[in-house]
């Protein structure tokens, strides 16, 4: 007992750190999110029911945000996992100048996001003055311009992923490439002495090996992406609704602090359908991880 | 499948890039393992013996020279072309597979006209992890096995495709004292039932030994000796031979040869028709010892040893080079040191005389 009542108040710090800034936020905005009509001045609301949610699930905003989101998710986890595990094998193939490759991949990791941002914006947007760079070796090639910062819907969204990719792609090659250092290389001389393929030494050998490390990837993948927003306001600005181009994060943040804002309790029940959707894809995640993924 | 090597040379760049010298792993190997024989690549570690493993089953390509199995170059080969079957020291089992994927996967590999149904490979597996005894074991993962096992397992997947050559590298060093009995001579039974040609990589002399047809003796990557194990025993051509192969060592002496006789000190011990004067290293087995208290070498007593079987009797001498001498004497003899003194006589035949500068073999007539 008198181990027990040290070990709590060791604990205590951090405890009390974790109540009064996760918990006790998490229980508030569940609460805010069932009150209706909440006002922000006179912190008063009329009733308790599910009438945030109602509002927020049938606002056109929310509903843009949310498609926005899920092409995010759906298109940018995959792809960036995907490319950051080819890009891996090969640096790891290659003995030359490795070191050099290595540098150049993570460089975008310790890049400022809005730095990137305007580098994108240079490169895609169309001025008075210039078409930008992108659309000039486009017309070069014979095709016709697009602007990708304010022109149509899928070519906002392309740079969006294509920026999105870029930006994670970095802290997934620096996982890959120790993962795949620490796979033992007897496994591949075993594996080449029974000749096998290496498309199937790959798959077979190495993808098992590492899947922990891609597991990881993309639950944390997913869960990134669906948190977008920072991105979306480096490229298009803080009017992401105008845009087109919002978040649910980004919701969040108008329903409380943007031009139509000061409601909270619309910007909790956002947060929470968006927790509630994290949570099940998390969920499923782990499901389908327990069936592929290989712990030694 | 007979292996022969021709003038086999492996070099590799010094690991210090400063330093132009190449490391000379295994230097103009030349040698022929006849077909079915189980051979154990014998040498202290670093002595090149696994690259020399690594160049027959191709992981490795040699500097110079050629191998051949029976009469196919295979110098130039891959591994998977050369169909040899190689067991890995840390056995390399695929942790994240069962011992039936484990056995089943180099079949999945093959393609082509060679592809086999599912029947097949199924037959197959089975059929080698009987013979490797683990067939109940089929379902598991390798973490869930002894060491012992997982080494089973690890033959069984090389033998799945009946390779002609079965290469085993240091099989038994990870397993403890007792299972490497058991496993050493589980290896000679299955090598017996499929009469494949093996070679073994072992720094165990005791285990080439026992299970060997034949040992070859390596050093810094130069072969010494190669021969049947009782041969090399008995007849080493230098002291290193003589001296890395038996439990307990070799006893060494300094001596001299004067007038066809071999002294030990002043004490003459044997003679030794048609050898030359000088001065010899007189090299004993610790069998060839006789205690006999008349004998020439004298010795001041240590200890005794008993092994029930035997004994063992510890002495030291102002000529012996190393630490003390081992006799190994029959229990039923008594040991009576004099004032702390032992005298043997020498048993001839379990005696070698070296050169002194070149250490190789000095033969009596």
């Amino acid at each position: 007992m008198k181990k027990n009542l040290t070990a709590w108040l060791c604990l205590l710090p951090a405890l009390a750190f974790l109540l009064v800034f996760m918990v006790y936020p998490l229980v508030d905005v569940f609460i805010y999110s069932f009150e209706e009509g909440y006002n922000f001045a006179s912190q008063s609301y009329f009733g308790v029911g599910l009438y945030n949610y109602d509002y927020v699930l049938h606002d056109p905003y929310f509903i843009q945000a949310l498609k926005n989101t899920f092409i995010i998710v759906i298109i940018t986890v995959p792809l960036s996992t995907g490319i950051a595990l080819f890009i891996s094998l090969e640096l790891s193939n290659i003995k030359l100048i490795r070191d050099f490759f290595q540098t150049v991949y993570f460089l975008p990791y310790v890049t400022n996001t809005l730095a990137v941002g305007l580098v994108f914006m240079i490169l895609f947007k169309k001025t008075p003055y210039s078409d930008g760079l992108v659309n000039i070796l486009i017309q070069f090639f014979g095709g016709t311009g697009v602007d990708f910062i304010d022109g149509p819907y899928w070519a906002k969204m392309f740079v969006m992923c294509f920026y999105t990719i870029w930006i994670v792609m970095p802290f997934k090659i620096l996982i890959l490439t120790s993962a795949l250092a620490s796979v033992n290389p007897m496994y591949y001389k075993a594996a080449k002495v029974d000749g096998t393929s290496s498309f199937r030494t790959f798959y077979k050998i190495t993808l098992p090996m590492i899947s922990p490390m891609v597991f990881y990837l993309v639950i944390t993948g997913f869960i990134g992406a669906f948190k977008a927003y920072s991105d979306e306001v480096a490229l298009f600005g803080t009017d992401l609704n105008a845009a087109g181009m919002n978040t649910i994060v980004g919701y969040v943040y108008d329903m409380l602090y943007g031009n139509s804002g000061g409601y909270p309790s619309y910007a909790s029940a956002a947060a929470l359908i968006l927790f509630a959707i994290v949570f099940t894809i998390t969920t499923i995640n782990l499901m389908v991880s327990k069936k592929t993924v290989f712990y030694n | 499948m007979k292996i022969v090597l021709e003038h086999l040379t492996k070099r590799f760049p010094n690991r210090n890039k400063k330093i132009k010298d190449e490391v000379v792993a295994v230097s103009d190997f030349n040698f022929t393992i006849p077909d079915g024989k189980l051979v154990g690549l014998l040498g202290p570690s670093g002595c090149g013996k696994s690259t020399a493993l690594n160049l027959i089953c191709g992981l490795e390509k040699p500097t110079e020279g050629r191998i051949y199995f029976e009469d196919l170059d295979v110098t130039g080969l891959e591994p998977e072309k050369r169909g040899v079957g190689l067991v890995f020291q840390n056995y390399a089992l695929y942790p994240h597979l069962t011992v039936r994927e484990n056995i089943r996967f180099p079949l999945e590999n093959l393609r082509g006209e060679d592809k086999l149904t599912k029947e097949v490979m199924e037959e197959k597996v089975l059929e080698a992890a009987k013979l490797v005894q683990i067939d109940s074991l089929l379902d598991r993962k390798p973490n869930e096995m002894s060491g012992g096992q997982q080494q089973r397992v690890a033959i069984a997947r090389a033998l799945v495709k009946m390779p002609k050559v079965l290469l085993l590298d240091e099989p038994l060093s990870n397993l403890d004292a007792r299972l490497r009995l058991q496993t050493r001579e589980e290896i000679k039974r299955i090598q017996t039932e499929t009469g494949i040609t093996t070679v073994f990589v072992t720094h165990d002399q005791e285990e080439a030994m026992s299970i060997s047809d034949i040992i070859v003796v390596m050093k810094d990557g130069v072969l010494q000796q190669m021969g049947k194990p009782q041969e090399i025993y008995d007849e080493p051509i230098n002291l290193f031979v003589a001296k890395f192969l038996g439990t307990p060592q070799i006893n060494v002496f300094e001596g001299s040869v004067r007038s066809e006789k071999v002294y030990i000190g002043e004490s003459p011990v044997m003679d030794a028709k048609g050898v030359g004067d000088g001065d010899v290293y007189v090299a004993v087995r610790p069998e060839g010892f006789i205690v006999d208290e008349n004998g020439p070498l004298a010795c001041s007593f240590i200890n005794r040893e008993v092994m029930g079987r035997d004994t063992s009797v510890i002495a030291t001498n102002e000529h012996f080079l190393g630490e003390n001498i081992r006799a190994i004497i029959p229990s039923e003899e008594e040991v009576v040191p004099v004032d702390g003194c032992v005298r043997f006589s020498l048993k001839p035949h379990k005696v070698r005389l070296f050169d002194k500068i070149i250490e190789e073999r000095i033969r009596t007539e």
